[in-house]
């Protein structure tokens, strides 16, 4: 039971942080269909920079280097972002499915190029980090406590007070909702909407290490991150927007993610005698079942997807 | 002699490709003046506004403030020299309150943190002092009209502007919001604040301002003290020739009831609610029915249910005797409706068809324009699209080929007139037909609608412009929250009382009641403004 609430918290707090980052961008006005793409390549650049740095470095450095390393990938990809749909006025949806294409093709060819495996003549896409993983750890009692918990909740906190507390949010969700009463009290609307893009590339980039490290010592990058980026949009589709619900929203699914983990030491689970597929796919399901039903009463950002344009008033 | 002026903007020329919006315009606006601009659409009032709001550059002219020269490069720069703007489209945030609505962009914080404590007590002390009464802390989407309108007024004040422009505020309130909106525009002069007023309502500009400057075609016409003038010399001003203010009509012969409406409900788009609620109606032939109502009340869906967009919830339209609830769009318009949409670009015109198919959109498959092989008949098409033309002084660059995007929309607007009116029909729907008309158009449609009445069709006419609704119907029907709730007789009844029925604070036709067959009852008068003290 110790190991589903401590999967669960882990899941959770992927879903959370990446699921804020998709919140700040929409909020700003901009659909974020490539958090996937920006969850895999903040994920490479962590698992790069562990297999990087030397044996003997210390745990500290492994955790920053790590978690920077994947911030400043996220936000260097989200620029993809930002420069086509701010800038060009580029198709938001497009954008952000080539995003998603692109960055697992590119993690792959990356990874296969550095060619990690102890055997050359076996190429392969997976990097192993197991003794920089355990940097990350901490043991409470039983409890296998991760730093990135913390990051989590410290994060979380802070995107509800600079949403609700902060000018900086209060103007970036009037760019989400009417960019042009925004821009007609003298807010520059694209400098908002590209701070909501960097922010979403920096909490994605974050969510995809954590995502990797998470449960696992080594990752196949052929496999980007599982659709894990679109999870967390659905999270914050059933959060509605706002911080505070997106984490219980997280937490909920995160459970579910965490069953396929854990489901064979729980009794009455086991018992059942489902195969692991099942509890694999428990996540989407829900997803699929949860948005049905909720997403027509959902209150998405009024602009969001409609590029803006000075011209047009 | 340049310090009594607040702002003067001299001889301002502004282009656009193939036309000059503004030719060489003047215009010199007092300290605590109301002055109001007046034009047909078209005339170039916007672009002048927006020259002044720093939207445009003006290609020659100058602006002055206080005598002395400035230059507007964009709006910031407006509101850095005290000019504020109330457009005629809101721009407000929905979902945010009013208090942050109105500092947005002014923001005071402290460490980042926003002290909304400072922005309430300034923002209710200006609501005190100029009688704007507002709810701070109520989210725009759930007031009323009147309020978000008191709200971008509060926005403007707050950011301590002295120029303070109206961009047709009246266009969207009712009778008694727009009387309470005059004397705060007033209560605002006398403080000190310039205003600027744009409208093309003669009776406001009557009321309110001190003087007035016309612009036509683009043209400065002149300035004049309205206390010296007339609504008849500003509407000779405005249009450059005589204009009949009152449309004139015989008494009204109604016949055989041509349409008849049995407990239509209509589900809206946009909320969980029906927008059209049990509504029960007729209209006969050779009379003129009007739907009046503050837009958004579900005149669209009812006029979307009555078309066939939009199926029915409930009840029963009956045509002619025929029950069409059920029946195709294209069944409805072969069997004697004709229907002039609200929205001309979206449901009357294929934009980038030619004029000529536009003229058969209905009719095209009949056997005056399609060949038995199946073949369209391009020689019928294009002589039948010439006489409509002519007959209805249609104006296009290249006749039948004109592609209809490239019209004017008064013309546009004359080309569906046409193609409704010359087809075999019993009933004509008319939503909003002068709506984005000049004066002149106008005319030319209230003539349309009466002669239509005297040839025996049955009219069915929504509108918005209380003028319209009192001057052209025979019946008047206002239309509430989706339910009608009252009908009065044009003749009989004043713009006041007309109001009280459109903002719900007075009814006198029960939910399910048999509009046709009800007298007149005084209902208990709540207070004027019922709706908002409900609040």
């Amino acid at each position: 039971m110790l190991l589903l609430v401590q999967y669960t918290i882990i899941f959770a707090s992927v879903l959370c942080l990446v699921a804020l980052g998709g919140c700040f961008s929409e909020h700003s006005g901009v659909i974020n269909l490539g958090l996937d793409g920006i969850m895999v390549m903040g994920a490479l650049g962590g698992a790069v920079t562990m297999f990087l740095l030397p044996a003997e470095a210390s745990g500290v450095v492994i955790v920053l280097a790590t978690t920077f390393a994947a911030i400043l990938v996220g936000v260097i990809y989200s620029c993809l972002l930002a420069v086509a749909s701010i800038n060009f006025k580029a198709d938001q949806t497009l954008i952000g499915t080539a995003m998603n294409l692109l960055a697992t093709a590119v993690a792959t060819v990356f990874v296969r190029a550095m060619n990690t495996s102890l055997n050359p003549d076996n190429v392969s896409s997976s990097i192993q980090y197991i003794h920089e993983k355990k940097a990350f750890l901490k043991y409470v009692g039983k409890f296998e406590f991760n730093w990135f918990m913390l990051m989590a909740v410290v994060l979380l906190v802070l995107s509800y007070f600079i949403l609700y507390k902060t000018k900086f949010g209060l103007r970036l969700q009037a760019c989400g909702e009417n960019p042009q009463a925004a821009d007609s009290v003298g807010i520059n609307v694209y400098a908002m909407r590209w701070a909501g893009v960097l922010i979403s590339g920096f909490l994605g980039g974050l969510g995809g290490i954590v995502y990797i490290t998470a449960g696992v010592s080594e990752w196949k990058f052929e496999m980007g991150v599982a659709g894990f980026g679109f999870l967390a949009l659905a999270v914050m589709i059933f959060g509605q927007w706002r911080p505070t619900k997106i984490a219980l929203a997280a937490l909920l699914f995160g459970m579910f993610r965490a069953l396929s983990n854990v489901y064979t030491g729980i009794g009455f689970l086991a018992a059942l005698h489902m195969p692991s597929t099942v509890y694999n796919m428990l996540p989407y399901i829900i997803s699929l079942i949860v948005l049905a039903f909720t997403s027509k009463n959902s209150r998405a950002p009024k602009a969001e997807g409609i590029p803006y344009d000075k011209g047009m008033r | 002699m340049g310090q009594e002026y607040a702002i003067e903007m001299v001889n301002i020329t502004k282009r656009f490709p193939g036309i000059i919006a503004n030719d060489n315009i003047t215009l010199q606006l007092r300290k605590s003046e109301i002055h109001a601009l007046l034009g047909e659409n078209g005339a170039g009032k916007s672009t002048l506004m927006s020259v002044l709001f720093g939207l445009y550059q003006a290609e020659e002219g100058v602006i002055k403030k206080d005598g002395k020269e400035v230059s507007i490069n964009n709006p910031n720069d407006a509101n850095d020299l005290g000019i504020g703007m109330v457009h005629q489209h809101f721009k407000l945030v929905q979902c945010f309150t009013v208090l942050e609505i109105i500092i947005l962009g002014v923001e005071t914080t402290s460490g980042g943190v926003l002290q909304m404590d400072e922005a309430r007590a300034k923002v209710m002390a200006l609501s005190e002092k100029y009688g704007l009464q507002v709810d701070p802390d109520a989210k725009i989407e759930d007031i009323t009209v009147g309020m978000q309108q008191r709200t971008e007024i509060l926005k403007m004040l707050y950011r301590d502007n002295e120029i303070l422009i109206f961009d047709e505020p009246t266009a969207v309130l009712t009778p008694q919001e727009i009387d309470e909106l005059m004397v705060i525009m007033k209560n605002l002069a006398a403080e000190g604040k310039s205003i600027l007023f744009i409208s093309h309502k003669l009776n406001e500009i009557m009321e309110v301002a001190d003087r007035v400057s016309v612009l036509r075609r683009g043209k400065y016409i002149g300035t004049v003290e309205v206390k010296n003038t007339t609504k008849e010399e500003l509407s000779r001003m405005m249009v450059g020739r005589d204009v009949q203010m009152v449309v004139e009509k015989e008494p009204s012969k109604p016949g055989d009831t041509i349409l008849k409406v049995e407990n239509m409900t209509v589900a809206s788009k946009l909320h969980s609610n029906n927008a059209v609620k049990n509504v029960s109606f007729e209209v006969r032939e050779g009379e003129i029915v009007c739907i009046a109502g503050i837009d958004g009340n579900g005149q669209t869906e009812m006029v979307y249910g009555l078309a066939g967009f939009e199926p029915l919830v409930e009840g029963k339209i009956i045509l002619c005797g025929e029950d069409i609830t059920k029946a195709s769009i294209r069944h409805r318009s072969t069997h004697g409706m004709s229907h002039i949409p609200e929205d001309r670009h979206k449901h009357g015109l294929v934009l980038d068809y030619p004029l000529e198919y536009n003229m058969v959109l209905q009719r095209y498959f009949e056997p005056e324009f399609t060949a038995k092989s199946g073949f369209l008949k391009k020689k019928d098409i294009r002589g039948y699209s010439e006489r409509l033309e002519a007959e209805h002084d249609v104006r296009s660059g290249q006749g039948p080929i004109t592609i209809a995007r490239s019209m004017s929309g008064g013309n546009q607007q004359k080309a569906i007139i046409a193609r409704e009116v010359d087809r075999e029909h019993k009933l004509l729907i008319a939503v909003q037909p002068t709506r984005g008309l000049d004066v002149g158009a106008i005319e030319g449609v209230h003539r349309h609608l009466i002669e239509e009445r005297d040839n025996g069709r049955a009219v069915l006419l929504v509108s918005l412009e209380l003028e319209e609704v009192m001057n052209v119907p025979d019946r008047i029907l206002v239309m509430y929250e989706g339910e009608l709730v009252g009908e009065l007789d044009p003749k009989k009844t004043t713009v006041e009382e007309l109001g009280l029925y459109m903002a719900g604070a007075k009814r006198n036709l029960s939910v399910d009641a048999n509009t046709s067959e009800i007298e007149e009852s005084e209902v208990v008068d709540n207070t004027r403004e019922g709706k908002e003290e409900a609040k």
